[in-house]
């Protein structure tokens, strides 16, 4: 079968991160943070903001106080981050450090393959980290109705958004054996991305470019439920660039090694 | 030997920067026959397998496995090919089985054929016990023969092993040895390795490779004519004279190494026999007549005509 070696490689990826305590750290640690977190959020809205709404009868709702809150709040961004950079140290920068990259690059697979099934993968994993946070503001239907539609569009924006800076991850992971650097690498780059929004304004006639590259501008569009092909186009380009940078670079590596 | 060719490479050459790692090496293998690569550390040995293997694009050459380009047309090609690096390529985190499986899928195999192919490999390499083990908790013999069970587990026609023994303990040398030879009866195999007797027990031919460059290349029993030593450690219990040795024809070189034991250094097999026909005239009693190895270093001095010392 044409792809069997990129899904065996995206099968492996995907089981071997669940062999090691890594992920199980990293799905345990940034969930209870988030918990923490939520359940913050949660009080908040019942004791301040519910009693506030109800007195100037506003549209508002826990889909925009809590939800919406919750799912842009920097400590969910920056264990995101954190999540891709741990994930950075491993794709193909582990491979090349244990030595098991020339069993990639001696097998009939191509280097697009192998940064596709590695991608993929691990794309797995993080699918299942964000469903886990994701069931946190689900949960709230047990005692409240939710805007589904918005949750939807809030979830699907951080799907594509951990999506695109994991693309940016398996990159970085490319260039360097030493998972710090790539850690680290991954880091800055998703951070700058999402930083892009905060520079907007100081000047202003390159501010709708700052606007468009930043990766945040586009989650809170999404977060407020409006779903612009703009914000898709983005999220898809950023993916498609990243991934064919790492095919390129793999392919140099394979000539340099 | 079926004398069918299998790998053609021919003026391979490679460059890291200004260094020139390989310097124009050409080499055939048949099917069935096993070519032995040797060579002191950085004398290129691994540079050539990693061209052969298809992991690394040769400056200037080409590769043929099975009449297919290994540079352009790699897929196919890749698929009739295992290749066991200088550190076993395995995931430490993988069981056994699974691992192989997962080697079998990426060489391209039918899955329908994977599991018997994976029992096989690691009945062949004495892996059937260890199976579902993890591999970072095996010992690094066994480690080796995960590496090699995943170089044969897609039944290639060329099996490419670098340094196969290197780091193991005696009895998994002869293990791994014995699988080689077993190996021979279906497929071609390159090994590499530093050390002449382990090449002189496994290979049928040799390339010598010293600083880029192949010094020489043939079959095995040709090689020490060529460096055209014989030396031998014998033992008399009754020890004629060193200068009565000395004067006989073929003799070069005679020392007394001890009381009994003598070192001879004769030009041909003929002074060879001379020398033990003699000893039985003349009742010396022979009591031990050992031929001494050609170490490495003196074939490299021999075939370099003195270059390399």
């Amino acid at each position: 079968m044409r792809f069997d070696g990129m899904f065996a490689i995206a099968g492996r990826e995907f089981r071997s991160l669940f062999a090691s305590p890594l992920a199980w750290a990293l799905l345990a640690v940034t969930q209870f943070l988030l918990a923490w977190r939520f359940l913050q959020l949660v009080d908040e809205f019942q004791l301040y903001l519910e009693p506030l709404l109800v007195q100037v009868n506003s549209p508002l709702g826990v889909t925009d106080l809590v939800v919406a809150r919750f799912l842009g709040d920097p400590t969910l961004l920056m264990l995101l981050l954190l999540v891709l950079g741990v994930l950075a140290m491993r794709l193909i920068t582990e491979e090349r450090r244990s030595g098991t990259l020339q069993l990639l690059f001696s097998s009939p697979i191509t280097a697009t393959e192998i940064v596709l099934g590695k991608y993929l993968g691990a794309l797995g994993f993080v699918a299942v980290l964000l469903s886990l946070w994701v069931l946190m503001p689900l949960s709230l239907m047990l005692g409240t109705s939710l805007d589904l539609a918005r949750l939807a569009a809030a979830a699907v924006g951080l799907g594509l958004m951990a999506a695109a800076l994991l693309a940016a991850a398996t990159y970085i992971s490319c260039l360097t054996v030493q998972p710090g650097v790539a850690a680290v690498g991954t880091f800055g780059i998703g951070l700058l991305f999402m930083l892009f929004h905060y520079g907007a304004g100081a000047t202003a006639d390159n501010s709708a470019v700052f606007e468009y590259l930043s990766s945040l501008s586009h989650y809170d569009n999404l977060l407020t439920g409006s779903v612009q092909s703009s914000s898709l186009a983005y999220f898809a380009l950023l993916i498609i660039g990243f991934l064919a940078f790492a095919v390129r670079r793999l392919d140099a590596l394979r000539v340099q090694s | 030997m079926t004398g069918e060719i299998l790998l053609k490479a021919q003026g391979l050459e490679r460059d890291y920067g200004d260094r020139k790692a390989l310097r124009g090496v050409s080499l055939e293998l048949a099917r069935g026959e096993v070519l032995g690569l040797l060579g002191p550390n950085g004398a290129g040995k691994t540079t050539t397998l990693s061209i052969l293997s298809g992991t690394l694009p040769p400056t200037a050459g080409s590769v043929r496995l099975n009449g297919a380009d290994l540079l352009d047309g790699g897929r196919a090609a890749k698929r009739d090919l295992g290749y066991l690096p200088e550190l076993p390529p395995v995931y430490p985190e993988m069981r056994v089985s699974a691992y192989l499986r997962y080697c079998a899928r990426l060489r391209g195999m039918e899955r329908a054929l994977i599991p018997a192919a994976v029992d096989e490999a690691m009945r062949r390499c004495g892996l059937t016990e260890v199976g579902s083990r993890l591999i970072g908790k095996l010992s690094k013999g066994f480690q080796q023969r995960v590496g090699i069970a995943q170089a044969i587990v897609h039944r290639p026609a060329l099996v490419i092993l670098d340094e196969p023994t290197v780091g193991l303990d005696p009895l998994q040398i002869r293990a791994v040895r014995a699988l080689i030879a077993e190996l021979r009866q279906e497929h071609g195999v390159i090994i590499s390795s530093h050390i002449l007797p382990e090449i002189q027990s496994l290979c049928d031919r040799v390339i010598i490779l010293y600083q880029g460059n192949a010094v020489y290349s043939g079959y095995l029993n040709e090689l020490n004519a060529v460096a055209d030593v014989q030396e031998f450690m014998v033992s008399f219990a009754q020890p004629p004279a060193i200068e009565r040795l000395q004067t006989l024809a073929g003799v070069e070189q005679a020392e007394a190494l001890d009381s009994r034991r003598l070192r001879l250094l004769l030009s041909d097999q003929a002074a060879a026999e001379r020398v033990l026909q003699l000893a039985v005239r003349e009742g010396w009693g022979l009591r031990e007549w050992v031929p001494v190895q050609q170490s490495l270093e003196q074939l490299f001095v021999a075939l370099t005509h003195g270059e390399a010392a």
